[in-house]
């Protein structure tokens, strides 16, 4: 199981980041499991500069940009693979 | 709700530059229509006499509205071109290590074209006093970003010409760096909030972005339509207030209170700004009703300043890693610096 963590405080593009994970996921029928980090010191762990942050299985995929579900679904499928 | 934003990989760059250039050619062609078609539209079409003040003011509001809209697409399309080959990472690693002076003229610089949301003020603030930038240099970023932002400019451009947006554009460098050193000599470190410095990054490995042609273009036209799309209103209700002035005001009927010799309009023309934050597109076509009655242009640009670069939104953001009495500094500086601005360009022009 995938864990996917979507880094930012709200804002409106981290929402649809989130909606974009949780759409991909449905997709291709995986499970995993979705976490909306809003606190800026768990946030900033993750050394970003920009929100919103993806982060799958504690690897940075993304950042400051809303990222194509072409590209989270094959973010997925590597994370998958590697695990 | 929200559609998502497919796929445009699939295209060819080949296709793409296509259609680049078709839009290209059709901007050049639109945009050199709209002074004859305003016209005709007024005087011919709905008929109203060449020297009647409504039809006066119409001509106005049905040649500004197209000519600002258009430019505001094509510009913000080449600006988030431009602006797509800089990142906040780079930009942190180009400011590693600059001293005062160097470094705030650097970062003030920097500020204008690398891509910024205030959303996004919190991590950033974070991510360059962790990796040891001073904090006045941080500060000059932080003052450049939003006040010189691609809507203000193009505006000023379209409205004003290069002379305008290019002095509010150095006067906002000039600020930005000024203050920067300012609030870098009083030494206000403690004045972060404390949990900013106990921030320890666990894992150094960023991602890099490099998009493609394909992916720069696409992401270009998104956030020409989100932009465009979030500013028109106000566009146009900005400059039917703008045409009413110019043709209903009579000429220097503002010098009393906005001309140079006013010279409480300068900080009135600051405090009025601040609330209009998230109307800047609107407020801009009224600034250049005003500079035609007679507002002197240090004022106006005083005021332009405030509106677009002294956010309370964003303070309220940087409330978060930024205690109080450096948020007071901070705006107290910024004001003072705007004021300062706004007097010297009634001085000197």
């Amino acid at each position: 199981m995938l864990t996917i963590k979507v880094l930012g405080s709200g804002c409106a593009n981290c929402k649809r980041v989130e909606q974009i994970a949780h759409k991909v996921i449905t997709d291709i029928g995986i499970e995993a499991e979705v976490i909306k980090v809003t606190d800026y010191a768990e946030i900033m762990a993750y050394n970003i500069m920009s929100t919103p942050g993806l982060v799958v299985n504690e690897k940075v995929v993304s950042t400051g940009r809303i990222p194509t579900p072409a590209e989270v679904t094959s973010w997925l499928t590597n994370a998958l693979e590697t695990a | 709700m929200t559609t998502l934003t497919t796929n445009s990989n699939a295209h060819s760059t080949k296709q793409i530059a296509f259609v680049i250039f078709l839009s290209a050619v059709l901007w050049l062609a639109a945009y050199n229509l709209i002074q004859p078609l305003a016209n005709w539209l007024t005087y011919g079409l709905l008929g109203f006499a060449n020297d009647s003040r409504f039809g006066e003011s119409l001509a106005f509001f049905f040649y500004d509205v197209p000519k600002i809209i258009l430019l505001l697409s094509g510009m913000i399309f080449l600006i988030t071109i431009l602006r797509s080959f800089f990142s906040p990472e780079q930009t942190r690693a180009w400011l590693g290590g600059k001293r005062e002076g160097l470094g705030n003229l650097l970062a003030a610089s920097l500020g204008v074209v690398t891509p910024f949301c205030s959303c996004s003020a919190v991590p950033l603030f974070i991510g360059f006093v962790e990796s040891g930038i001073p904090l006045g240099v941080t500060f000059s970023f932080l003052i450049a970003a939003p006040m010189i932002n691609e809507i203000a400019l193009v505006m000023q451009f379209g409205l004003f010409g290069w002379k305008v947006a290019g002095l509010y554009m150095l006067s906002g460098i000039t600020i930005a760096i000024i203050a920067g050193i300012v609030i870098g000599r009083m030494k206000l470190e403690n004045q972060v909030e404390d949990f900013v410095w106990q921030i320890k990054a666990n894992q150094t490995q960023g991602v890099t972005y490099k998009p493609t042609w394909a992916e720069r273009f696409s992401n270009a036209w998104q956030s020409t339509k989100e932009i465009v799309g979030k500013v028109w209103l106000y566009v146009i209700i900005g400059i039917a207030v703008g045409a009413g002035i110019h043709g209903y005001v009579p000429e220097s009927a503002l010098v009393e209170i906005m001309g140079k010799n006013a010279w409480w309009s300068v900080p009135a023309a600051v405090v009025l700004g601040v609330p209009l934050y998230s109307n800047a597109a609107g407020v801009m076509p009224i600034a250049g009703a005003l500079i035609e009655k007679g507002a002197a242009l240090g004022t106006v640009l005083a005021f332009m300043m405030a509106v677009v670069g002294l956010s309370l939104a964003e303070m309220i953001i940087l409330r978060r890693v930024l205690k109080p009495k450096l948020i007071a500094i901070f705006i107290a500086t910024l004001t003072i610096g705007i004021i300062i601005t706004g007097y010297l360009f009634n001085i000197i022009l």
